[in-house]
């Protein structure tokens, strides 16, 4: 199980308390009449998942409810980073 | 050497030392007709196929470890064919049927044992969704039907249909013609018959690039043991497909998570079918051994760890010891997990792709197992004609783009 950082209470809580939501930074259209099938596909449904570091979304369910960002390596699960939604995703440390 | 009985009466006589090994380990050759990425059941049943019907014999299939040793050698061995959208009937029922002769096409037993899937209805909404199943199967002529939970105690006797436990059995389906097979024989025997073919199995050979033309046609793969030419190749790498689609740039709609299973201890037969429950997350049917193969669900996040938490599988063993009471006080052997590749509408894919020469069979998810006859089968005719089997037409990549979804997700409301 996972023990995350929730940005907004401040403290690492286990995994059960959050729910995954995802790849991070997939910004929807911001005219999606103006969009493209295939464009509006790619927003949908393609996603990078990536083998190594991965920006992700996360909600504190269980908590203040609210939705952050998580960098993980997916091949140890290693969390590196959590950050408040909006902000940008920060430099990979090693 | 054919398996047979005058052959194995021989051998019996001359101390089992006249077995030949089953499959070539040969050298790379510089170029192929078609390269197969991934030796897995359906890779390297694509391959069979293709030399066998498409009489396709300068082809390899690239494996980066060993031979069946990713979901086809972790996964729980459940086959079945009670899919709900016309397609997806179509397809796993191509499936079931190519499992029926498997044994004899191959001389090689994969141990087939239709001993019936028994699917658990919980709730209103499972008896309303599985009745729809069944109804839906029996339209198009694949057996599903519905039953009472005496009578599905009748077919499973150690199943618990006491109304006073957390979730009762309200009911289930149960496909009699379902059941399972012996994983590492379905691996093992494909490659045995393709290798027999002259298809060249290329084991601890991982792919680092998809090397491209001037016009974007694939021409060769970079892999650990060297360059191969080839003009076609089909993806068939499971979990870790985005990432080698990714060599030729193509992004896809997948995500990978890790999936788990467990095995008990061996005890002697006490489980004559499969029992699946979708809804409380616990699938279990007894391998020939003796040992309870137990399958788990999947973790929230996406990993390629090949690992999960250990409270997803204890979650499904609260539910086999409220389902299956008698085997509360069994030890666990072992307990391990493969990487899935999951789409949006839990349907694979099965086609082109927008780069020329590069084909891709994926998105089995986390029930690939049943149709790698079928699958292989299909992906075959694909790569060999360039254009996609009528069976595996609608599971195109293109799909997600028109909004022609097989989804079965709604479907059954959880991975499957």
């Amino acid at each position: 199980m996972l023990l995350i950082r929730c940005p907004y209470c401040e403290m690492e809580r286990p995994e059960l308390e959050f729910r995954h939501a995802g790849e991070a930074h997939v910004a929807r259209p911001a005219d999606p009449e103006t969009v493209s099938d295939e464009d509006w596909a790619k927003f949908l449904y393609f996603r990078a998942n990536t083998k190594g570091l991965y920006a992700e979304r996360w909600r504190h369910t269980h908590g203040c409810g609210r939705f952050f960002n998580c960098l993980r390596d997916t091949v140890s699960d290693k969390i590196q980073a959590t950050y408040k939604a909006g902000e940008p995703r920060p430099e990979a440390t090693r | 050497m054919r398996f047979s009985f005058v052959n194995l009466l021989r051998q019996a006589f001359a101390g089992n030392k006249g077995w030949p090994e089953q499959w070539r380990s040969p050298e790379p050759k510089a170029s192929y007709d078609a390269v197969i990425v991934g030796a897995g059941g359906h890779g390297l049943a694509a391959a069979y196929y293709m030399a066998k019907e498409h009489g396709l014999k300068n082809i390899a299939v690239v494996e980066k470890g060993w031979l069946g040793g990713g979901n086809t050698g972790r996964n729980t061995t459940i086959l079945r064919s009670n899919y709900l959208w016309e397609e997806s009937e179509a397809l796993y029922e191509h499936a079931l049927q190519l499992w029926e002769g498997l044994s004899q096409d191959l001389n090689y037993n994969v141990m087939y044992s239709p001993r019936g899937v028994l699917m658990l209805a919980h709730n209103t909404h499972d008896v309303q969704t599985f009745k729809r199943h069944v109804h839906a199967n029996r339209l198009v002529g694949i057996d599903n039907e519905w039953l009472a939970p005496e009578q599905a105690r009748a077919f499973c006797p150690i199943l618990n249909i006491s109304q006073n436990i957390r979730y009762p059995i309200v009911g289930a389906a149960l496909q009699r013609r379902g059941g399972t097979a012996r994983h590492d024989a379905v691996a093992w025997g494909y490659a045995r018959a393709a290798s027999a073919l002259g298809v060249d199995i290329l084991q601890n050979c991982e792919v680092k690039g998809i090397r491209r033309d001037a016009g974007g046609a694939v021409s060769g793969l970079e892999t650990t043991r060297g360059f191969i030419a080839t003009k076609k190749i089909g993806v068939s790498a499971a979990g870790h497909t985005s990432v080698v689609m990714g060599m030729a740039d193509v992004r896809m709609p997948l995500e990978s998570y890790p999936l788990q299973a467990l095995v008990s201890e061996p005890v002697k037969p006490i489980m004559p079918c499969v029992v699946m429950s979708n809804t409380i997350h616990a699938y279990m049917s007894q391998s020939d051994k003796g040992d309870l193969v137990i399958g788990a669900g999947t973790d929230a996040y996406t990993s390629y760890s090949q690992t999960g938490g250990l409270h997803i599988a204890s979650h499904t063993l609260d539910a086999i010891c409220e389902l299956f009471p008698v085997v509360r006080r069994l030890r666990m052997m072992r307990n391990w997990g493969g990487i899935v590749d999951v789409t949006p509408d839990r349907s694979p894919i099965i086609g082109k792709t927008a780069v020329p020469g590069l084909f891709v069979n994926c998105g089995w998810g986390t029930g690939g197992f049943k149709a790698t006859p079928g699958s292989g089968h299909v992906f075959a005719h694909t790569v060999a004609t360039g254009e996609p089997h009528p069976i595996a037409a609608p599971f195109t990549l293109d799909r997600f783009r028109t909004g022609r979804l097989i989804d079965e997700a709604a479907a059954a409301a959880v991975a499957h």
